[in-house]
């Protein structure tokens, strides 16, 4: 075993026992997309009749665009953890320590994708019981998918801590980013049906390639591969980039 | 002798022209311990981030362990021990799982990190908590565990950044005690920052004392007070300040008289014959007297004459800042 790979464990280890210890903070962010859930699912039950939409339960529809947006949110968050850690001086003593800045990034990014896992169950399970049907396919899609899509969002949100060190600028961009992106796809609202502009800001939006990968299971793998090829390469690019913001925290301390 | 830390001409600028050093040099012999004294706000925290690679200093050279900080931080890393100011522990894990971690970032052989854990948690008193959550501990004890996890990997450099600051004093006359111990015993150099005058003669063999941004006067504190002849003399005056300064001018054998708020301070070359004469002095020049109290020479006396100010004042006009 490598020593990287031995510290990086420990550092995984870490945060997945804080996680255990703490399991109302999966419930907490698990409050706001099941809500949506239901009262988007109820509300919008009818608008699947709209041409554009190729039938089915919009329930159904929904769920990717969902599990999706809880990701977002949970990963957006992950910063918090962070400025916590410096605040209590437990980043100094990593920084100080021989381990190296990716470790911490990638034992950040493992307990990230954990809760992005679990609350993705939870989300899908809960359309389950409320009568959508998705094949076994569709649900490790829509799981591997809100993963990598989180993952590179964790990881933004982990640089951002470093640069700024300050909770409010997080908060700020996770309310500024998450719901418009969310809005900028195909997460509730059939492609065909959205505004052209939003059309074409979904085609760039990683938010859009998660939500439409998700649904092409069995028809268009193509769509799939590409999809899950870009949130990967966005992924690394992220993790890449918060590495590099520990330069930034460092000058400032 | 070699030297365990040796800084020279470190200076660190932050972001909007804070100037935190200005050019901090100083030598640790190995195995000792050595204090930075100095009001808060001095660039104590600034050199110790420096000197454990935790930021770069613009200008200025450090070696820590014969290893340079900018060029080999990694080894750096590795021979080191760093108790920062906050409490760097986890509140959310168990004593003995935080040692635990320190012991596997540092690549200790698991069989020694169980061993070692051990070993601090009963020399710290901790092995009866060793399983509770951090966050359950008293300030105190958090801090016994923030030593002992800067301890683990046996670091043949320990630094200390105020180890003691917001323990009460019984906690802070343990800890002097651990601190000294463990200096003796593991054979460690130790690098104390404190703002406490007390600690840094209590425990520092040589000590630098730093005001904004520099060492102002570097030696053994028994050297540094006796470079200060005489006694240290305070007045404290009850309202009319006026003509005290004055007052004491004309007494012979006080000198470096200086007012600080309400208290009069002296330097006297025999201290209990000049009580007498001062008193007088300020009586006749209608100052009213509160008490006065003459003491042998203290760091605060060396702090006073080299930073030109006490500490007290140095501490309250960076609070103002």
């Amino acid at each position: 075993m490598t020593v990287a790979v031995r510290q990086t464990l420990a550092l995984t280890k870490r945060q997945l026992l804080a996680l255990w210890r703490q399991p109302w903070f999966v419930a907490i962010t698990l409050v706001q997309p099941i809500i949506w859930l239901l009262l988007f699912g109820a509300l919008f039950k009818h608008v699947v009749d709209l041409p554009g939409f190729h039938g089915g339960s919009y329930l159904e529809f929904l769920t990717p665009g969902i599990v999706v947006m809880s990701a977002l949110f949970s990963a957006g968050w992950h910063g918090m953890g962070l400025i916590n850690a410096m605040e209590r001086g437990i980043l100094d003593r990593f920084i100080v320590s021989p381990v190296a800045r990716g470790s911490v990034i990638a034992a950040g990014l493992v307990q990230s994708i954990v809760v992005i896992v679990i609350q993705s169950l939870v989300i899908i399970g809960l359309a389950f019981a409320a009568g959508a049907r998705f094949s076994a396919a569709s649900v490790l899609l829509q799981i591997g998918l809100a993963a990598l899509l989180g993952g590179a969002v964790t990881a933004l949100s982990d640089g951002l801590a470093l640069v700024t060190r300050q909770e409010e600028t997080l908060i700020g961009a996770v309310q500024f980013v998450v719901l418009p992106a969310t809005f900028l796809s195909s997460g509730m609202m059939a492609a065909a049906l959205l505004p052209g502009w939003i059309q074409d800001v979904a085609r760039f939006n990683p938010v859009n390639w998660a939500v439409t990968a998700s649904r092409a299971a069995g028809d268009d793998w193509t769509l799939v591969a590409t999809r899950a090829g870009f949130l990967t390469a966005l992924l690394v690019a992220c993790a890449a980039i918060a590495t590099r913001a520990f330069r930034v925290y460092q000058r400032a301390v | 002798m070699h030297s365990a830390i040796e800084a020279v001409g470190l200076v660190k600028t932050y972001p909007k022209d804070v100037r935190a050093l200005t050019g901090v040099s100083f030598a640790v012999a190995e195995g000792s311990i050595f204090g930075l004294l100095g009001p808060n706000g001095a660039g104590k925290s600034t050199t110790v981030k420096i000197l454990t690679t935790l930021t770069a200093a613009d200008d200025g050279t450090a070696l820590v362990a014969g290893l340079d900080v900018l060029r080999q931080p990694q080894a750096v890393r590795r021979s080191i021990g760093v108790v920062g100011q906050k409490v760097g522990v986890d509140p959310e894990a168990t004593g003995r799982e935080n040692l635990a971690l320190q012991g596997d970032l540092y690549v200790m052989p698991r069989r020694d990190i169980r061993a070692r854990a051990d070993e601090l948690l009963r020399r710290f008193g901790l092995d009866d908590v060793a399983d509770r959550l951090v966050r359950t501990y008293s300030g105190g004890m958090q801090r016994k565990l923030d030593v002992a996890a800067g301890l683990m990997h046996r670091p043949r450099v320990l630094f200390l950044d105020e180890p003691t600051t917001g323990l009460d004093p019984e906690a802070r006359a343990e800890m002097w005690a651990q601190i000294e111990q463990l200096a003796a015993e593991e054979g460690v150099t130790v690098l104390l920052t404190t703002h406490y005058l007390d600690e840094a003669d209590r425990l520092a063999a040589r000590l630098a004392i730093v005001d904004r941004g520099s060492v102002v006067v570097e030696g053994t504190p028994d050297e540094l007070k006796s470079e200060l002849r005489g006694d240290a003399l305070v007045v404290e005056l009850d309202g009319r300040l006026d003509g005290a300064v004055a007052a004491l001018a004309q007494v012979p054998g006080v000198n470096e008289t200086s007012l600080d708020g309400r208290v009069l301070r002296a330097r006297a070359d025999e201290g209990a014959r000049a009580v007498p004469l001062v008193l007088a002095a300020l009586d006749q020049a209608g100052v009213p007297v509160v008490s006065a109290t003459v003491a042998r020479p203290s760091l605060d006396d060396v702090y006073l004459r080299h930073a030109g100010r006490t500490f007290g004042a140095a501490d309250r006009e960076e609070v103002a800042a």
